[in-house]
């Protein structure tokens, strides 16, 4: 049965510790903070994070203590610029010391894309000249066998688990997500195991209803969760708006250590689950930023 | 009239002015992404914007959006691809210009948003996001920077954005937006172009760690028009973005 009855069963099934982990990759949209909670509180550790952008997500974790190493291009808060967690960890070792792995964007993409492909790389002229792809552990200089211009190549990544916000699934994992895509598709082929959390699960005739708007096919999903509202404060096309504010509240709270446990404590620690995150929010917020107008898409006709 | 103007307000008039009409863009987010929407409004109604998450667009979003991710961004998109779709585009030679930032900035136009070190205290800074795939494959970049000299520096301390270099297959930096001014980048020299109004080669010179080109006639910026203003004031109402403490003009 992929549909679990709650994300902590999903988390707890799924994810162990010293996980290579993909999430955040539909870049400032979808990202699957719900699920950032809930390995927080089961205390994984020694995790790999995998992502191209985090946001604040990453910083979370690894001001958690959950994160051994870091494979990304940006590691920070869209909002207000510097990851403090993350430049404690980096910097000074705190609470543990973090290995990181600087891409590009592009490059982060290629890597996944080529474990999504099944080819250990794929090579590309992208960060030639620059520092980050100088004694690189995965990028390496290639001839082209063609005769051109050398290459980088960029080494396959493959994440034991992709974490996967969307706007609906069915149980069978069967996902439908529309808006910002980023690097979504790409980690869920390259995953050995893709958590799918939706907004919500629907009868299997809907997603057959329109299947171009399948991004992952369920045949690859290990575990289906519906928990609305899971990636607030970020945004999901035609359900939730960002939440700007707890973006920096977060960041004025993390420049300190004790900033940082004190809202942790808040707003992960002593909080059991998503629903309490949104009663704690409160329902004028939750009001605030519900989608409740309406840009339908045309109907596209299927019949044959 | 005599408008009153920030200086980001002058600066996203100048991204405007570096995007050419039927141009593809990599558009990024602050100061650019007004610029995007001020060319489009202006003198370049068939310009088309690529962001980095996957998204295409052919005019603005409807409301101001703190992330390229915001929701009013999808609204109206011509195309949400995946953003090795996007990248791909840029590394095959089909966006004109791309704009990037950093935390140092050397001769050469390369970008540092990686990491620093003084006095040997490390600071870690968030990394390349696009950056440096925009550096690498655009067709020419276009550089958005705070003037002050702990920035400008002769080297930059990593290069997370490359510059000009022997080999380059395509683009580099072509020019450089400051708060002090326009600069020329493209013939690995810097060399201004235009000084803000009010500025002086000489304050300019003391904010710059390296040799700038500054000559007798070089002209004040172009400031921006009332219809210029009144698009970035539409666009961004509360000033978040173009905001300043520092009243010009």
């Amino acid at each position: 049965m992929k549909l679990k009855r709650s994300l902590r069963e999903a988390i707890a099934e799924q994810v162990h510790d010293g996980d290579a982990i993909a999430l955040g990759l539909a870049l400032e949209s979808g990202i699957p903070f719900a699920a950032v909670h809930e390995i927080i509180r089961q205390q994984r550790r020694d995790l790999t994070l995998i992502g191209p952008i985090s946001d604040m997500a990453f910083d979370q974790m690894i001001a958690a203590g959950t994160v051994a190493k870091v494979i990304a291009a940006w590691v920070g808060n869209v909002a207000g610029g510097s990851g403090y967690g993350f430049r404690r960890a980096y910097e000074q070792g705190q609470p543990r010391r973090i290995v990181m792995e600087d891409h590009s964007n592009f490059s982060v993409g290629l890597a996944l894309k080529a474990a999504a492909m099944g080819l250990p790389y794929l090579p590309t002229f992208t960060g030639i000249g620059g520092d980050i792809v100088r004694g690189h552990p995965r990028i390496r200089p290639i001839g082209d066998p063609f005769g051109g211009p050398d290459l980088l190549a960029v080494g396959a990544l493959r994440p034991e688990v992709a974490i996967i916000h969307v706007q609906r699934a069915d149980a069978q994992g069967n996902a439908h997500l529309w808006g910002n895509l980023g690097l979504t598709v790409e980690a869920a082929y390259a995953a050995r195991r893709t958590i799918v959390i939706c907004e919500q699960v629907v009868p299997e005739a809907v997603i057959r209803s329109d299947p171009n708007r399948t991004v992952i096919p369920g045949f690859l999903v290990s575990a289906v969760v519906e928990e609305p509202g899971g990636a607030l404060p970020s945004s999901v096309q035609g359900y939730w708006r960002r939440d700007f504010e707890p973006f920096l509240a977060y960041h004025r709270m993390s420049r300190t250590p004790e900033g940082l446990q004190s809202w942790l404590r808040e707003w992960v620690l002593d909080l059991p689950d998503r629903a309490a995150y949104l009663r704690h929010m409160g329902e004028a917020n939750l009001a605030r930023l519900r989608v409740s107008d309406r840009r339908l898409a045309a109907e596209a006709n299927f019949a044959p | 009239m005599t408008s009153r103007y920030t200086r980001r307000e002058l600066m996203v008039v100048a991204a405007a002015r570096e995007i050419r009409d039927h141009e593809v863009v990599f558009v990024g987010m602050r100061l650019p992404l007004l610029g995007f929407g001020l060319a489009k409004a202006n003198h370049a109604p068939d310009a088309i914007g690529l962001f980095e998450n996957g998204v295409i667009r052919d005019r603005p979003a409807e409301a101001f959006i703190y992330t390229m991710g915001d929701p009013p961004n999808i609204v109206g998109a011509v195309a949400c691809l995946g953003l090795v779709d996007v990248m791909s585009l840029l590394q095959q030679g089909r966006v004109d210009v791309g704009f990037i930032g950093g935390a140092q900035v050397d001769p050469l136009g390369n970008l540092n948003t990686t990491r620093t070190s003084s006095n040997g205290a490390l600071t870690r800074l968030p990394g390349s996001g696009g950056a440096g795939d925009i550096a690498s494959l655009a067709g020419r970049t276009v550089l958005i920077m705070e003037h002050e000299p702990r920035r400008f520096r002769e080297r930059v301390d990593y290069v997370t954005s490359p510059g000009h270099f022997p080999g380059r297959r395509r683009g580099g930096p072509a020019t450089l937006i400051t708060t002090l001014g326009v600069f020329d980048l493209s013939t690995r020299r810097v060399r201004a172009a235009s000084l803000h109004p009010g500025v002086t080669p000489q304050q300019v010179r003391e904010a710059t760690g390296f040799p700038v080109t500054i000559e007798d006639h070089t002209p004040a910026t172009a400031i921006p028009t009332a219809d210029e203003l009144a698009y970035i004031r539409h666009a961004d109402p509360d000033g978040f973005w173009t905001g300043d403490s520092m009243k010009t003009g």
